[in-house]
Order: structure tokens, then C-alpha cells, then sequence
């Protein structure tokens, strides 16, 4: 099965309304799912659930929003930044992030803000395509 | 007070779906709170009834092993009240099951009319709350709970086997 990025984007866009309770003219490619749509840990579950029934895709877990197992590891995180090791760790596991202004300031607390709208549609196309 | 909102099972087919009924009646204390000279039954009672439904549906699939914690109520649609006298049909099939959580969608019934429409997710919470310790006993699933499904008689009648 093969999308173009706006159909894509708008069944992403679908899923988080429907997950969030938000309305579709917030789903914007730049928000973020916590900072701008009011995410809480549990709606990420939530989210790939749905995503896996709307695309007929299997996600591991893990692998959409995969933070959690870095900064579980002791050597990836110090002082509530992520060392060059765990900097790494997390962009090798999220191709489809797009790190910007992290890498100079990789404070455990912005992570969430790497998952925005954008990521998501980039990992379904990725996985679809 | 025991925190039990349906009465028994009437049909359970594991890992997939279950039917609950809960008889309202009045001698339930809080009814005459609820209103004073018009009783029914809080809506957020039937969110409870049904996380307590599809929490046990959910809970089996997994042998009981998890503990599953009622996470997030994605929808809650009322359409009718619930009245004293009323038999309340809750009707959960499971939606997704996963290691970690499982959602289902519900409906409330009563003499075929729709009352309340309310899918759920839930959380095997050991597998959620990284670093969070919980007690080694099953808390959720405790004797009041497995009660419910020990009293379930597939082939009673009302019952589809």
C-alpha cells in the first residue's frame, strides 16, 4: 500500500483527534504531542493502538516512541541531559525524528518535545512505503 | 461500602467479549442522595460498572496475571437514565490487547434501548510505571472481584454458552 505524505498525514491527523480529543486544526505537522496537544503517557499507547488499526500495520513498541529505554540506561543519561552515547543511542533509534535544536541542549525534560505530528506521519510513510 | 457495580455475568467469551447486568435498585443508599425525590443512577457509576466488566474480560485474557487499571475513558455517551427498577445490560468486547494495555468498547443496554456508549483503555500497570513498585499482591483482582466470575453459570438461563 502506497500514500502520499497528506493522506498519510491526514489519518494521522484523524487518529489524534480522536485519541486526544482535540480538534483537527491544532493537529498541525509542527505540534508537539505533549507541549501543544496535551498528550499524558498513557495516550501514547493509545495513539499506536489506533495507528495500528487505521494503517493495518503492526509497531513495536518501543520503536515509535522509543525515549523510554534510553533514558532507563545509566550510561545514556547524566545530570538530567543525555551524554554523546545516549544522544546517539536515540537518534539511531528515531530516523524519523528530527533533532533540531536538541543536540546542542539535550535536556531529558525536551524530549517529548521531539514527538510532534510530523514524526509520526515520517515513521508511517517510512513503514508504508 | 463494597465498591462492586454489577451483579453478575451472563455471558463470557474469554479474550474476546462479556455481558454484566446490574439490577438498580433502592435500597442502594446513594440513589436517595441522587437526587432527593429523583433517583438514578450516577453516570460516572457506569463508567465504573463497565471499566469493572471490561477490567475482568481484560484481566482473564491474561490469566489474571496483570494489574489492570482502568487508564483512560475515551468516550462516555449517555443516552438514557438509569432508573431504579432498571436492569442494566453492559455489554465489553476488547478492542486491543497488548503486553502492556488493552482497550475495549462498551455499550449499556436497557430493554434493547441504547443507554450509554463508553470505550476504555486499560493499563497492566507493572509493565507501565518504570521504576514504580507495587505491591506483589494482586490488588485488583481481589476475592470480591474473582467472586463475580465464580458465580458465572454459562448455561443458566439468559446465559448464551
Amino acid at each position: 500500500m502506497s500514500m502520499s505524505r497528506e493522506d498519510v498525514f491526514e489519518k494521522v491527523q484523524e487518529t489524534l483527534v480522536d485519541a486526544l480529543g482535540v480538534d483537527d486544526d491544532e493537529v498541525t505537522p509542527e505540534a508537539t504531542l505533549m507541549g501543544d496537544l496535551g498528550a499524558e503517557s498513557i495516550d501514547f499507547l493509545d495513539i499506536v493502538f489506533r495507528l495500528e488499526k487505521s494503517f493495518s500495520i503492526k509497531i513495536p513498541r518501543e520503536e515509535l516512541f522509543p525515549a523510554e529505554n534510553v533514558l532507563g540506561n545509566a550510561e545514556y543519561v547524566a545530570d538530567g541531559k543525555l551524554t554523546p552515547a545516549g544522544l546517539e543511542a536515540l537518534k539511531s533509534q528515531m530516523p524519523h525524528v528530527d533533532f533540531g535544536d536538541f543536540a546542542s541542549d539535550p535536556d531529558i525534560n525536551k524530549i517529548t518535545d521531539l514527538f510532534c505530528v510530523e514524526s509520526i506521519v515520517k515513521y508511517i510513510e517510512g513503514k508504508i512505503n | 461500602m463494597r465498591w462492586i457495580w454489577i451483579d453478575k455475568f451472563v455471558e463470557f467469551e474469554s479474550g474476546k467479549r462479556a455481558v454484566a447486568i446490574k439490577n438498580i435498585s433502592l435500597a442502594e443508599e446513594h440513589l436517595h442522595d441522587h437526587f432527593p425525590g429523583y433517583p438514578v443512577m450516577p453516570a460516572p457509576l457506569m463508567i465504573e460498572a463497565m471499566a469493572q466488566t471490561g477490567g475482568i474480560l481484560v484481566g482473564e485474557a491474561r490469566d489474571f496475571q496483570e494489574k489492570v487499571i482502568l487508564a483512560k475513558v475515551s468516550k462516555a455517551v449517555f443516552h438514557k437514565l438509569g432508573l431504579p427498577g432498571d436492569q442494566l445490560r453492559l455489554e465489553a468486547t476488547i478492542d486491543s490487547l497488548a503486553p502492556e494495555a488493552a482497550t475495549i468498547e462498551g455499550t449499556i443496554t436497557c430493554n434493547g434501548d441504547l443507554v450509554a456508549e463508553i470505550s476504555m483503555m486499560f493499563s497492566h500497570v507493572d509493565k507501565n510505571m518504570a521504576g514504580l513498585e507495587f505491591p506483589e499482591e494482586n490488588f485488583v483482582f481481589n476475592d470480591n472481584f474473582m467472586n463475580l466470575l465464580k458465580f458465572y453459570k454459562p448455561n443458566e438461563a439468559g446465559a448464551s454458552s
